[in-house]
């Protein structure tokens, strides 16, 4: 069981010590990565993946329960540390749903598997706009089903104690949800994120800035009150976006209307 | 000198998990030269030679890219001895499910993509059950899921295999690739070692189930490399 993970300092892109000496997620918690384009997420997240030990360019150190990589050798329960869901991520296999999760339950040998697979099927059908079935060929599922579908099979099948979730776009998932429920799966999440709704919905944010860790933000209390209202916001706001796949115009009155002015 | 030996499908990512590799065994200050064996055409060795090492490049033509391969193998021993390295790093063709390279003492490594789908394992044959490292690649790409799916049929087929998950593009992975081939034990001489399995059938002595390497042990069509083969473009 992983219960926490800690990162300790290393240095940034002109090999200068990081400022942040040290970043802990806990089991359940969130965290949000945030920084510009090129300013080190990408790294962050692959020294988690890697369980770096000072070899990577970062020379971060990452410690899992308090033990470094060395100190496990070889003997860890999972295969992979990190689960990620992404936006360039996609279903290749020729199947139906049912069928590929019926296959990836029996290879993590999971009792029950029907009853695994029915619940993956129920939890994505939560998180996806448009309903999925089970008799559905899994390549021709709409980017939202198939993003639904990889939470949920992350969540419930697979074993990574991370779950790293990369610039999924708004399109047919609903992402809080998403986060949520993979937190109370008892995961460490970790969002790669533009989106203040996303950021804000994570417990802390880290921040980054050429290669380094530079600022760490637990999320206030006053943030969670503003998160509520951007999510109202959101929602008007996808009301009018369903008004346009509709046909519909916008105009002010439309505005008024959605109490959006 | 330690020989590696990489194969693998066609574009599964060979080269570019290996450019990644290479760079940070030059980082620790080690010669390397690199081979690639390919039947018509290949711009692999542009690729390698960009890192700044001795490239040498080998084209079957009209043969079998496996035979010719075999065929030359001390050859390509002496070249990259010539060039001084440390570590020689051989990209096979790899263009048949048939493909036997892997050299007993050799460090062998299979690369294979999430891509090329789950039945693939099942399918390639000698490149994967021989191999002591399996290098998946392009799980960039795919699912958690389908990547935990292939990388249990990869299993399957080769139990024995350390099996690595490599990013080709951004070269993550490639720290554990390079401490296998750091661990994997040099070796002194080419000649008299042995196949891990027997070549796909043709018309040379490794065609009527020959298995040792060496000129002594070769006869009928042989074709060697031409290590004047300057870098195209
Ligand atoms: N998305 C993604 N693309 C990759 C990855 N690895 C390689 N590629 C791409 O796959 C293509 C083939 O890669 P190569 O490294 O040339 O493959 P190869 O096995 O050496 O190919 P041959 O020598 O021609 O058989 C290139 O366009 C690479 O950029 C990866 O991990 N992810
Ligand atoms: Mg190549």
């Amino acid at each position: 069981m992983v219960k926490k993970i800690n990162i300790l300092a290393g240095q940034d892109k002109s090999a200068n010590l990081e400022v942040i000496e040290m970043l802990e997620v806990q089991a359940g918690e969130i965290l949000a990565v945030v920084g510009p384009t090129g300013s080190g997420k990408t790294q962050l997240i692959s020294d988690i993946e890697q369980y770096a030990a000072g070899e990577t360019p970062s020379r971060r150190h990452v410690l899992i329960n308090d033990l470094a990589a060395g100190d496990y050798d070889g003997q860890l329960s999972f295969r992979r540390l990190v689960a990620e869901v992404s936006q360039n991520m996609n279903f290749v296999i020729d199947m139906s749903v049912e069928e590929f999760l019926l296959m990836h339950a029996q290879i993590r040998e999971i009792d029950r598997p029907e009853i695994v697979t029915k619940e993956v099927i129920k939890v994505t059908n939560e998180l996806a706009g448009e309903p999925v079935s089970k008799q559905d060929n899994i390549t021709v599922l709409s980017g939202g089903q198939s993003r639904a579908l990889m939470v949920a099979d992350v969540a419930l099948i697979s074993n990574a104690p991370v779950v790293l979730i990369d610039e999924v776009e708004n399109a047919g998932i609903n992402r809080l949800q998403a986060m949520s429920f993979l937190a109370g799966q008892g995961k460490v999440v970790i969002v790669v994120t533009h989106d203040p709704m996303l950021s804000l919905m994570a417990d802390k944010r880290i921040v980054m800035k050429n290669g380094g860790m530079l600022k760490l933000q637990e999320t206030t209390q006053e943030e969670k009150t503003v998160l509520k209202q951007l999510i109202e916001v959101d929602q008007k706001l996808s009301i009018l976006r369903d008004n346009i796949r509709q046909g519909g115009s916008i105009n002010k009155e439309t505005l008024r209307e959605g109490e959006l002015l | 000198m330690r020989f590696i030996i990489v194969t693998g499908t066609p574009a599964a990512g060979k080269t570019s998990v290996m450019m990644h590799t290479i760079r940070h065994l030059l980082t620790e200050g080690l010669k390397v030269a690199a081979c690639k064996i390919d039947c018509l055409e290949t711009s692999d060795d542009r690729r390698y030679r960009s890192l700044g090492i001795p490239v040498a490049v080998g084209l079957s033509d009209y043969f079998c890219p496996d035979h010719f391969y075999v065929a030359n193998l001390e050859e390509i021993f002496s070249w990259a001895e010539e060039q001084e390295a440390e570590i020689l790093v051989l990209e096979t063709a790899g263009l048949c499910h048939r493909c036997a390279p892997a050299v007993d003492g050799c460090l062998s490594i299979c690369v294979i993509d999430n891509l090329s789908g789950i039945d693939t394992p099942r399918k390639v044959g000698p490149i994967l059950t021989t191999a002591d490292i399996v290098a998946v690649s392009k799980g960039d790409i795919v699912s958690q899921a389908e990547r935990e799916v292939f990388r249990r049929k990869v299993e399957m087929v080769n139990p024995r295999a350390r099996i690595i998950e490599l990013n080709g593009l951004t070269g993550q992975g490639s720290l554990r690739l390079k401490k296998e081939i750091l661990e994997s034990s040099p070796v002194n001489r080419i000649e008299g070692k042995e196949l891990r399995y027997s070549m796909p059938a043709a018309v040379c002595s490794y065609c009527s189930g020959e298995t040792i390497i060496g000129s002594t042990y070769q006869m009928g069509n042989i074709k060697k490399v031409d290590f004047g083969r300057k870098s195209s473009g």
